[in-house]
């Protein structure tokens, strides 16, 4: 692990509100006992409904920031679809809104979700779609979004962040640090000991 | 004065992490087959131990067939599944419900065996790799769908890292009318608040509508909280409550029992607790509600005509037209189960409409119990001799065509009447299959005619 204080590459601009787990990763892919090979099969359904799919366009191939819309994310709790976008090499997600559980899963995995208004995330789109080969720079620290001329101030909640740049943003470690104090908190509920008096 | 949320989430609190997350000790964990796999490997690849194996349970339910459940399935990645979570829990100590194993008879869907064992208690804090966790909070634990790093940092900790939550108090008024059902309530819920107005909070249903109702009909509303986009969603527990837990396999027993009751009732929001927001629902005005679109909030009353102006990206894929009725839509598939409505008593509904009927020709009907418990009732009941006369298939228990891990699956454009949660594109295994959320009632009637009916006009007339 090493902390997080800026992701910088091309971006991918994929638009759409509530794009749920399941079509960022059709369920028949979660039939496995590892994540392993997941990230060929992002969106799998939608790119071929739709042969123009951002996923799909070589332009696009390689980059590492992903720009979306509203409530990304938001369906199943399974870490399959961030595990398939930070395997397909996806470092960083601005977006306009995500589900509590995706950011939570992303965050996890180092891949740092950003919040910013819809004005900003369609600007920042649209120069994608103008100009995909465009690099942007994406500061955990500041919240500030670059791509050529174009500033945009994102969010990202205060714990997160700071978990991403004193590198603590994967938990289990300090989950394990002083443990004595988790014993005393399961002694103290009533139930663990099955209200025994 | 505190909701409680508050009082469960500071008996669990154990520090306040670096990151300004507090650290939460997780009384219950449950575990399936789908999201434990990877969390296992990295728990044994860093060499932990896991602390509190007697605190995990575990099952097997989203990939498992319902046609046969003998082992070795016949599906082998679904028998590779298993094995390798038999594998993991004999290794770690971990109680296993699976069939073919020890135990096997209380194989069921996660969130319908929790409850049904007496696993599920008021006051716990319960994390499992599944959103519809918040199922739990009907008997007023709070419960939290995790990913599968989560998995792994409660198999290696038995914690969890976690932001405190808002409370939005939801306080339902009015009597259901006939016909209507706790589903009904949580789909108006989430069409009224949306599908991520819930975001940041939990959702403590409230208020003489939910008091009235049983723990099964509070869990069909909780376990679809996270539909509205809260991460959990509880009902204060009371002697409905207790009356359910008690004499259940993992409650209290004796002594203990009474204890415990006395804790459960102060754990509950206190009368005068302070909420940050507070809505309320007439459950009087509510009608059958039916989904028309692709996420839950896109739904309409059984008369309603869905609005001239709604999202054209949904009624594109489901075929509708603004201003046009979902009553009527010819159906091909209905499914009866999941998490939300596979339960005892939604089997009890539905089986009212379709006794004595018919389930119209060209559909294909199933009813997929949520645990091989609530079969073996439904069966002494003699639910699954009116299902299978009536023409539906009698299944064993999963998650079935609720996601469509096994082969149970939509085909191309199929329109599917289900009693279950989500009704996003290509939820039901087919990329463009088509996904109508209702009642279990209301699937009932659906079934028998072939395409989305009021359920009343059925309940009301008798068949000959
Ligand atoms: S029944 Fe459906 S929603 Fe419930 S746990 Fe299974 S797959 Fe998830």
């Amino acid at each position: 692990m090493a902390a997080i204080t800026a992701v910088a590459g091309r971006g991918l601009p994929l638009r759409g509100a509530d794009l749920d787990t399941d079509r960022i990763m059709p369920a028949r892919f979660l039939r496995a006992v590892t994540f392993e090979g997941l990230e060929h099969h992002l969106f799998e359904d939608d790119r071929a409904a739709d042969p123009a799919h951002p996923f799909s366009d070589p332009r696009y191939r390689g980059a590492t920031v992903l720009v979306v819309n509203r409530n990304f994310g938001c369906g199943s709790s399974r870490e399959h679809a961030p595990q398939g976008l930070a395997r397909y090499g996806i470092k960083a997600i601005v977006g306009e809104s995500f589900s509590e559980i995706f950011l939570g899963n992303s965050s996890v995995l180092g891949m740092p979700c950003l919040t910013a208004s819809p004005e900003s995330i369609d600007a920042l789109q649209s120069l994608l779609e103008r100009e995909p080969q465009i690099v942007i720079d994406v500061r955990v620290d500041t919240g500030v979004v670059t791509a050529g001329d174009l500033h945009v101030q994102a969010q990202m909640p205060p714990g997160m962040r700071d978990a991403f740049l004193t590198d603590q943003w994967n938990p289990t470690a300090m989950l394990l640090d002083r443990y004595e104090q988790v014993r005393a908190v399961a002694t103290s509920l009533p139930y663990i000991s099955g209200f025994q008096e | 004065m505190h909701t409680l949320f508050h009082k469960v989430w500071n008996a669990h609190a154990v520090r306040t992490l670096a990151s300004g997350q507090t650290q939460l000790f997780v009384g219950l964990h449950l575990v399936h087959e789908v999201t434990s796999p990877q969390a296992f490997d990295m728990v044994r690849q860093h060499g932990w131990r896991v602390p509190y194996p007697e605190r995990t349970f575990a099952t097997v339910d989203h990939i498992v067939p319902t046609s046969s459940q003998k082992r070795p399935f016949i599906d082998l990645t679904a028998e590779q599944m298993t094995s390798a979570l038999e594998g993991n829990c004999r290794e770690f100590g971990i109680t296993l419900y699976a069939p073919g194993g020890d135990g096997g008879d209380n194989q069921g869907i996660v969130h319908v065996i929790g409850p049904e064992l007496g696993l599920t208690q008021p006051g716990m804090t319960i994390a499992c790799g599944d959103s519809h966790t918040s199922t739990h909070g009907a008997l007023g634990a709070i419960a939290f769908g995790i990913g599968t790093s989560q998995v792994r940092d409660v198999l290696a900790s038995q914690c969890l890292a976690l932001d405190p939550l808002k409370v939005r108090r939801i306080e339902v008024t009015g009597r259901l009318r006939p016909g209507v059902f706790a589903k009904d309530v949580i789909l108006t819920i989430i069409r009224r608040l949306g599908v991520n107005g819930g975001v940041g909070f939990a959702y403590e249903y409230a208020g003489p509508t939910i008091e009235g109702m049983t723990i099964d009909e509070r869990m069909t509303i909780c376990n679809m909280s996270i539909e509205g986009g809260a991460r959990a969603g509880y009902v204060n527990p009371d002697d409905t409550t207790f009356a359910f837990l008690e004499g259940r396999r993992f409650a209290p027993q004796g002594a203990a029992f009474g204890r415990a009751v006395e804790w459960w009732r102060q754990i509950a929001s206190d009368a005068g607790a302070t909420y940050d927001d507070v809505v309320t629902i007439d459950a009087s005005a509510i009608e059958p509600t039916v989904t028309w679109g692709i996420n839950p909030g896109q739904s309409v009353g059984i008369h309603e005509s869905i609005a001239a102006n709604a999202d054209p990206e949904a009624l594109a894929f489901m075929g509708f037209s603004g201003g046009a009725p979902v009553e009527g839509t010819r159906i091909d598939v209905a499914f009866i189960g999941s998490c939300t409505n596979g339960r005892l008593s939604d089997l009890e509904e539905a089986a009212k409409v379709v006794r004595g009927r018919r389930v119209a020709s060209h559909v294909q009907a199933l009813v997929v119990p949520g645990s091989q418990a609530v079969r073996r009732a439904a069966e002494a009941r003699g639910l699954d001799e009116i299902f299978t006369k009536a023409g539906f298939e009698w299944r064993g228990a999963g998650c079935s065509m609720c996601l469509a891990m096994n082969p149970d699956k939509l085909e191309g454009q199929q329109v599917c009447a289900s009693s279950s949660n989500r009704n996003f594109k290509g939820r039901q295994g087919s990329p463009t299959g088509r996904t109508l959320l209702m009642s279990p009632a209301m699937v009932a009637a659906a079934a028998v005619a072939g395409e989305v009916v009021d359920v009343r006009e059925m309940l009301e007339e008798v068949p000959a």
